[in-house]
Parts: structure tokens; C-alpha cells; sequence
């Protein structure tokens, strides 16, 4: 399932992926608020560790595939909502 | 003086790590120690910020050899980092990675591998009254408290939990979740594997699979070292878990039904611990078999009034907990919550009154208050809020300024911004009152 993900594809699940964000975490924003290249981390969403740790849980679950951080991708993967969905697109079995 | 060895291990050529590329053994990490140490700037405060579990042990003990006092405070905001130069304006810092230094005088972590292990013929001993560590807490004024701990306290630290866990004459590969420079992560990654003689994983798995793969890599009989948190995720992503056999969770409560459920999934018994930055580690349970603690060997607790203190052992003197707690026989006790105001999320510590000195201090903010409401989510977390007073600010404005003062888990989530708030005539804010405006303003929110 690593094969090329066209930005439409893209694009077409970011509203998904921020939903799930939203919901996993009782955010205190709309779905449609969160930028899809604003950082997630820091300035933007604010998220943590654990917050990182409950995304993960729900998007295994929902998608089917579990993730690493044994490489430099765990920073880049989570940077935005729009890496984020980008790494869900490339790696999801389900 | 009097020394103390700085390892138990009974043989250089026992394994003293596992790091990817393979085992370790005490005699490369003893030469690759040495060989730091020639490399460390002359400043005796050594903030060790390395990622890597087997990199900061080199640290703490090429430390120990030139006689250095290994800094590590609870979080590492610039906030922490500027007050920590303010106290100790010799502090350098040791990292591995880009972590974001300030201007501290700092050293990247060094090529070794071209160290002769051979040379190294025994182990060093370190002067017990040495000062080795020093843990922090963060003080109700902002301040981060310091708390030093002797050589001496550390070695019987690790050999009273060695021994408590059985793990003497066995000793396990531990594995740990939880950062090394933290008090339990200390504890039971790091002076658990240097006095118990047990070997470590190097690194720090996060994510379920990780922390499977991890297990895989290392030899039987294995440790797990970790938090209710990333317990109940491992547990909640239905893959399959290799064979561990001791489970050992510190940093925030453990509810019963997680405990069941990992020792019936893990077939292995899990075991609690129970201490402060202040005391160390003081006692231990197994929760499926009973919610009474029992104290480490030699630790011993008296009560006056409502507050508990504990001596003896590695513990420093007599040191008044801030729980809540019901003396049994036997060296047992129960425990019945925290005294008010300190708030534990996710296993990282703060009290109510520091949170709100930071946020007070923000320019344009009026006055604010930090509130924890109650607990209604057993195994999530619960998030704390802010109210404030700052009509000159927005949201966002208000959370960059905090950003940079406060660690990103204790953030206000949501924040409030009131006109004024509920104080009564003596300025307090009751806590029936900040209850009263939450539920309003979750009430406005629609929730």
C-alpha cells in the first residue's frame, strides 16, 4: 500500500483524519478550524506526547496499521494535519 | 571515606546494555565512560539531556568520575533552564540530539568507539558522600527546588529495589517507556539496572508496536518498565505481546481493572511503586493482590496530624509527604489521595500555585487561576483549565507566552477568559466556586 498518493487523495481525507484528531481528543475546535499545514505541535494544536499516543491508538485501529518512531519520520509524520494524513494514505490497510 | 562501587555487576564481562547494534559489556561501558570524562567541560553541573538510555548513563557516571553533580529538573523549558543557570551558573549541558540548549555551554555527544575496553581491569568506587544527583520539584513561587541525592542514597536505592523485585539473583533485561532523567525512570531504568546488575535497552519505545519490537529484541527474562498510559494503550491495540515477566508502573494511579488485565494478558505479575522526587522511591504493591503498600526495607513512616513523614534508608533525613496516607502493621500503609493543590497529569508533577505564578506573570494578564476538575475519566486524562483576566490578550497570544513557561501537558485546555474572578473577601478562590464557573462555562459551550 505504499505506492504514489496523489494530493486529491489527500485532500479528500484531511476533513476525516481532522475529525478523528478532534473527537480523540475533545479538542476545544471545529474540525474545519485546524489548518492542514499549521504545526500540530508547539504553536498550533499544542499536542503532546500522550495526545500523540491516543491519535495513534484510533488511527490503528480505524486504518489498520500500527505506528513506529523508530526513525526521524515520528517529528515529520505529526507536523501537520496534512503530513499526518499524508503518512494514514501511504500506510492504511483498511 | 568511605566509597561505594559505582556497579554491581560481579564480572567486567558481564552485559551491561543492549543497545541496537548488540550487547554491551561492562567493560566498554566502563572505557567509553573514562573517555568521556576527559572530553567534559570543567563546570560541575552537568545537565544531561541525552534521549539515549545507554548515552546518559555514560553521562551520569563519566560524571561520577570527575566528581560532577548530574542536574536533572522535571521539565526542560527555557523557562527551567533560565532559573537552573540562575542557581548553578556553572551548569553545562550533555546532549545527543538538537535539543535546544539557550546559550548554556554545551557538548554534543562524542564519537567512543575507538576505546580499548581491555584496559579497563576493575571497577571504580565513588566517595559515598558524594553529591551525585540532583532532582527537582517545582517550587510554589516558580523556582525549581532542588533536591540533592548522595552516592550512598542512590546505591541503596537501587539495591532495596533489586532485591524487592527478586531480581538479585535473576537479573532481567529492562525495558523502559519512561525518560531516564525523571525520578521513577531514574529509579528503575537507571540505578535498578547499575545496583540490581541488570541489563537495559537503550532506547525509550513509545508507540504499542514499538514497545513489542523492543521486547523482542532483547533476551528472557525481560522487565517492563512503564505508565498506566502507555500500559493501556499497549494493551488497547490488540497486537500480539511477547512474554514478559515483571510489569512495573509508577508516575500516576493504576486503576485495578488496568492492572488485571495486563498480568492476564502478559501472564506476568505487575508490581506498583509508590515515592516522591523528594523521598525516592519508598514503597512497592502488587495491586490485584491487595491495595496496602509495603515500605522498602529500612524506610519508615511516623504521622502527626494529618501529614506522614519518611525516614531511614536512602531517604534524606525526614521528609513530610504530600499524601494523604493510613499507617497498617507491618510496615504497610494505605493511600488516600494528595493533599490539595498538587496536580499529577500523566505522571508529570505541579502544583496549582506554580502554574498560576507563571501564568500571573504573563504581561497584560490581570489575574488567573488554574483548576483541575474533578476526575471523571478513570483511564483517560484529565485536563486542567485556566480562568483569566486579560482583556488585552487573545487565546492564542496567551498560550504562546505560557507556552514558554509551563510544560506543553499542563496547558489550560480549554482557557477561560472571564471578567473577573469568583474570589471571596479574602481573596481566596473556593473551589466550590471555580467548580460552579466550569460547569457554567461548559454550559455555554454546549457541552
Amino acid at each position: 500500500m505504499s505506492e504514489e498518493i496523489t494530493p486529491e487523495a489527500v485532500e479528500a481525507l484531511l476533513p476525516e483524519i481532522a475529525e478523528l484528531i478532534v473527537s480523540a481528543l475533545n479538542l476545544d475546535v471545529t474540525p474545519g478550524e485546524i489548518e492542514a499545514d499549521a504545526p500540530l505541535f508547539g504553536d498550533g494544536l499544542g499536542l503532546d506526547s500522550i495526545d500523540v499516543l491516543e491519535i495513534a491508538l484510533v488511527i490503528s485501529k480505524r486504518y489498520g496499521f500500527q505506528l513506529r518512531s523508530d526513525n526521524e519520520d515520528n517529528l515529520r509524520i505529526f507536523s501537520s494535519l496534512r503530513a499526518l494524513t499524508t503518512y494514514v494514505a501511504s500506510q492504511r490497510t483498511k | 571515606m568511605n566509597k561505594m562501587p559505582l556497579l554491581g555487576h560481579s564480572s567486567l564481562d558481564d552485559i551491561f546494555a543492549w543497545r541496537p547494534s548488540g550487547p554491551v559489556k561492562v567493560r566498554q561501558f566502563l572505557a567509553e565512560a573514562r573517555a568521556l570524562a576527559k572530553l567534559m567541560p570543567a563546570g560541575q553541573s552537568l545537565l544531561n539531556v541525552c534521549q539515549d538510555r545507554y548515552r546518559f548513563a555514560l553521562g551520569f557516571v563519566a560524571g561520577l568520575l570527575t566528581g560532577k553533580t548530574s542536574l536533572q529538573p522535571s521539565s526542560q523549558s527555557a523557562e527551567t533552564l533560565r532559573n537552573i543557570r540562575q542557581q548553578s551558573p556553572d551548569v553545562w549541558c550533555l546532549c545527543d540530539d538538537e535539543f535546544d540548549s539557550l546559550d548554556l555551554l554545551r557538548l554534543d555527544f562524542p564519537d567512543l568507539s575507538d576505546v580499548d575496553a581491555n584496559a579497563v581491569q576493575a571497577v571504580p568506587e565513588i566517595a559515598a558522600d558524594h553529591v551525585a544527583a540532583c532532582l527537582f520539584t517545582s517550587g510554589s513561587t516558580g523556582t525549581p527546588m532542588p533536591h540533592f541525592k548522595r552516592w550512598d542514597q542512590l546505591v541503596m536505592s537501587g539495591q532495596a529495589e533489586a532485591e524487592r523485585l527478586g531480581l538479585t539473583d535473576r537479573p532481567h533485561v529492562i525495558v523502559g517507556t519512561v525518560p531516564v532523567q525523571h525520578a521513577f525512570g531514574f529509579e528503575s531504568t537507571f540505578l535498578l539496572a547499575l545496583h540490581g546488575a541488570a541489563p537495559f535497552w537503550s532506547g525509550k519505545p513509545f508507540y504499542p508496536q514499538d514497545i513489542v519490537a523492543t521486547l523482542n529484541a532483547v533476551p528472557q527474562p525481560r522487565l517492563l518498565v512503564t505508565t498506566p498510559y502507555h500500559l493501556g494503550a499497549l494493551l488497547a491495540a490488540e497486537i500480539e505481546l511477547p512474554k514478559v515477566d515483571l510489569l512495573l508502573s509508577a508516575t500516576a494511579p493504576l486503576s485495578i481493572d488496568l492492572a488485571t488485565r495486563a498480568e492476564s494478558r502478559f501472564q506476568a505479575p505487575l508490581i506498583e511503586i509508590f515515592g516522591s522526587t523528594e523521598t525516592g522511591q519508598i514503597a512497592t504493591r502488587q495491586p490485584t493482590t491487595g491495595a496496602a503498600w509495603h515500605l522498602l526495607p529500612g524506610v519508615r513512616l511516623t504521622q502527626e496530624d494529618a501529614y506522614t513523614t519518611a525516614s531511614g534508608a536512602h531517604v534524606e533525613g525526614e521528609i513530610t509527604l504530600s499524601d494523604v496516607l493510613e499507617l497498617l502493621p507491618d510496615n504497610h500503609f494505605l493511600l488516600h489521595g494528595r493533599h490539595a493543590d498538587l496536580v499529577n497529569i500523566a505522571g508529570k508533577r505541579t502544583s496549582i500555585a506554580y502554574l498560576n505564578h507563571q501564568i500571573t506573570a504573563i504581561p497584560g494578564v490581570i489575574d488567573a487561576a488554574f483548576f483541575l476538575p474533578d476526575d471523571n475519566s478513570p483511564e483517560g486524562i484529565t485536563r486542567l483549565c485556566a480562568f483569566v483576566v486579560a482583556p488585552g490578550l487573545n487565546s492564542r497570544e496567551l498560550l504562546t507566552a505560557l507556552r514558554d513557561r509551563i510544560e506543553p501537558l499542563f496547558l489550560p485546555r480549554p482557557l477561560f477568559f472571564v471578567a473577573k474572578l469568583p474570589r471571596n473577601s479574602t481573596g481566596k478562590l473556593p473551589r466550590n466556586e471555580l467548580q460552579a464557573l466550569y460547569a457554567e462555562k461548559l454550559e455555554h459551550a454546549g457541552r
